[in-house]
């Protein structure tokens, strides 16, 4: 069999995580390439639906990326991110499916590094978890 | 209907040496809504664009899609070819394939080529539910902040003020001058360069418009271009100052390798730095100099160049042998960098004077002992193939120049990105020079690499020049990425209104019915509000849940379906 290749989604933020992300590939850090990243303003600004849509579809795992506390370009917007990512989370393990497959984090634009270790650990952490269940459930 | 033109850029060997082009292409012509799907060697090069602008008339296009580099640096410039072609400019999609692929990939061409199918597919479905959008504009406040007053930060300042431009200038120590205050002559041509700081300093000084704060630091900003608000702190008290835009010339210091070469063990063993200082005294305590070039750059840990210390040691024995013209100077170098008509003079000139040249290997570094009263410089000369051991009275380390300490301060609080040396990283090497990511802040000098004085110069005085091109303008356009609530399905329950950083928000009465309403001067689209409305009756243009449900889609979809 095929090892087990996780599908990521990955949310980071314009102003810090987007611009970490780039600067990983300024400096040519390689990492597993299952994570597949969208750009929004904010991490404040992804919907806990996303989440939830990616998952039910049977992506395996979610990333959200936003600048440090207290570094967000938009003021206090990481601050609701915080809060409401982790809740997603709980909200999926309600529902069987395993928290972990949703990882926050905090990313600044200076740290190309810092994002290469969290694609990383994530994409291992997900494989531990094997494939997202919601892939065999048929609607 | 929709017509999508999808283009993939080789960027020559950075994106095809790691991702099959051809074979994106060919994928891209399956996706929903294309029409026309191409590739070009270097989308953003000329060709590359009149070839996107030609493809959009031939093939009517609607949608434009580019997968390339970064949106962070050349979204700008394919928005523009849309506009050219007679598009608006949100209708295009930028997909990165270079920083978020081949290059964090390069290993593994087959997975970075799905991938970039993967990505590709995701931002043509974002692409399809692309709409029109107007911008809107913002005023911008007249006036510049300078972060340090060095060589680069009082060419920027005194370039500001020659346009007529309000500057307050922030330097954290006591005296502005920066490195130069310790340097008599600079460059090969010999500069003076107290009259070089004159210069500008008497331009300063003689300025309305010119607010220099010695002894002060940058302690918070807040704002965007055009409206930034800086708080500026020394030990007596805090000042407020609104800016339209902030040039960072926070400059580097010299590296103290303390305990290599024997520095800090033997008083005989100097910096560079402490020979100028010895130097514009125009006194000698010693006879047998040996310059050790290198001394802590071009290693591991530290591989970089730090350019300006072979012309600086050049100089400088040429400067001894003036002073006394019996004393004896040997260079010991790896390579001997003066590049430049003037710099290679002045290699000729110590040559015939009677410097000499010794030239060592990384894996053999010169070492430094004392002797009584003495010092021995042994080293293994490449050129001779042996070992030779030198007599010094005193020994000069051309240490690199280093970013410093608080440059990690810095970058937190202006939100600007440090390479690995911690030196800042420009937003673009060739296409934003001295320009940050960030709009509305720029870098210049010794701060985002080790630069000569003359450097510092022209580098002050571009960064000055592209902050005054807002602030003449005197207003910015507003990206339309504003929050707006479809007040059919909006009911009033001001989550939004409290969400918002900006107090953009208000629940307001329209002809009976209550909704919220954005003002989009104060909106600056962070979306905060979207992700706190549980009706999704509020959006922000360009990232609406339509489009981001879309690229989740078709994320699933290429995965499931597969992309062969």
């Amino acid at each position: 069999m095929n090892e087990f290749n996780p599908n990521i989604l990955a949310f980071c933020c314009n102003w810090c995580s987007y611009a970490g992300a780039d600067l990983a590939g300024v400096n040519r850090l390689q990492m597993p390439p299952n994570v597949n990243v969208v750009r929004v303003m904010c991490s404040a600004s992804v919907k806990p639906e996303y989440i939830f849509k990616a998952v039910s579809q049977g992506i395996d795992g979610v990333l959200v990326l936003g600048c440090h506390i207290g570094d967000c370009h938009y003021l206090t917007g990481n601050h609701r991110t915080a809060k409401r990512i982790p809740l997603a989370a709980r909200l999926l393990g309600k529902v069987g499916i395993d928290p972990r497959r949703v990882r926050l984090d905090w990313v600044s634009a200076a740290e190309g590094e810092k994002f290469q270790q969290v694609v990383t650990e994530f994409v291992e952490d997900v494989k531990k978890l094997g494939p997202n269940p919601m892939k065999e459930v048929r609607f | 209907m929709i017509r999508i033109g999808v283009f993939i850029c080789h960027c020559g060997h950075n994106i095809a040496s790691a991702v099959d082009v051809e074979k994106v292409v060919e994928f891209a012509k399956t996706l929903p809504g294309v029409v026309h799907a191409g590739h070009n060697l270097y989308s953003c090069s000329q060709e590359g664009l009149s070839s996107i602008k030609k493809s959009i008339e031939e093939n009517e296009l609607n949608r434009v899609v580019v997968a390339a580099c970064t949106p962070r640096t050349h979204e700008p410039l394919f928005r523009r070819a849309c506009e050219q072609a007679g598009i608006n400019k949100y209708l295009f999609e930028f997909v990165n394939i270079r920083e978020h692929c081949s290059w964090i990939h390069s290993k593994e061409p087959e997975a970075a080529t799905e991938k970039a199918k993967k990505l590709v597919a995701m931002g043509v479905a974002k692409a399809a539910l692309l709409e029109p959008q107007e911008e809107g504009e913002s005023k911008v406040i007249p006036r510049a902040v300078v972060i340090g007053a060095g060589i680069s930060g009082l060419a920027a300042t005194a370039s500001l003020l020659g346009q007529g431009i309000e500057t307050h200038l922030i330097e954290k120590s006591d005296r502005m001058g920066g490195l130069l205050k310790d340097v008599a002559i600079i460059g090969p041509e010999g500069t003076d360069s107290k009259s070089l700081i004159e210069a500008f300093m008497s331009d300063i000084r003689t300025s309305p418009k010119a607010h220099v704060h010695l002894n002060s630091r940058i302690k918070e900003l807040k704002g965007f271009i055009g409206n930034f608000e800086v708080t500026i702190g020394n030990e007596a008290e805090d000042l407020k100052v609104e800016a339209g835009a902030i040039i960072v010339a926070t400059g580097a210091c010299e590296l103290r390798p303390e305990g290599e070469y024997g520095l800090c063990e033997h008083p005989q063993v100097i910096t560079q730095l402490e020979l100028e200082k010895m130097l514009s005294k125009s006194e000698l305590t010693a006879k047998n100099f040996v310059i050790i070039n290198c001394a802590g750059s071009r290693q591991p840990g530290r591989e970089y160049c730090s350019r300006i210390c072979c012309n600086a040691s050049l100089k400088n024995s040429l400067r001894i042998l003036d002073l006394d013209p019996d004393a004896s100077v040997t260079i010991l170098h790896r390579d001997v960098m003066s590049c430049g008509t003037a710099a290679e003079a002045l290699y000729m000139n110590a040559s015939d004077k009677g410097v000499r040249f010794v030239r060592y290997s990384l894996e053999q570094p010169p070492q430094v002992r004392a002797e009584g009263d003495g010092l021995f410089v042994e080293v293994f000369d490449e050129t001779l193939d042996e070992k030779i051991d030198l007599d010094a009275d005193m020994v000069v380390l051309a240490t690199p120049l280093v970013s410093p300490d608080d440059s990690v301060e810095t970058s937190k609080l202006l939100k600007v990105p440090r390479d690995k040396y911690g030196f800042f990283l420009e937003a673009h090497v060739k296409l934003r020079p001295v320009e940050f990511a960030t709009d509305g802040v720029f870098v210049c000098g010794s701060a985002r690499w080790p630069v000569s004085a003359r450097e510092c110069i022209w580098q002050g005085q571009a960064a000055a020049a592209k902050a005054s091109i807002p602030i003449s303008e005197g207003k910015v356009r507003i990206e339309a990425i504003t929050a707006e609530v479809n007040p059919d399905k909006c009911v009033a329950c001001g989550n939004c209104v409290l969400a918002c950083p900006y107090d953009a928000i208000e629940i307001t009465d329209r002809d009976g019915i209550r909704a919220a309403e954005v003002n989009e001067a104060q909106c600056k689209g962070c979306g905060t509000c979207v992700a706190a409305c549980h009706n999704d009756a509020i959006q922000q243009k360009g990232f609406s849940s339509r489009q981001l449900g879309a690229m989740i889609d078709a994320l699933v979809r290429a995965t499931t379906e597969g992309t062969q």
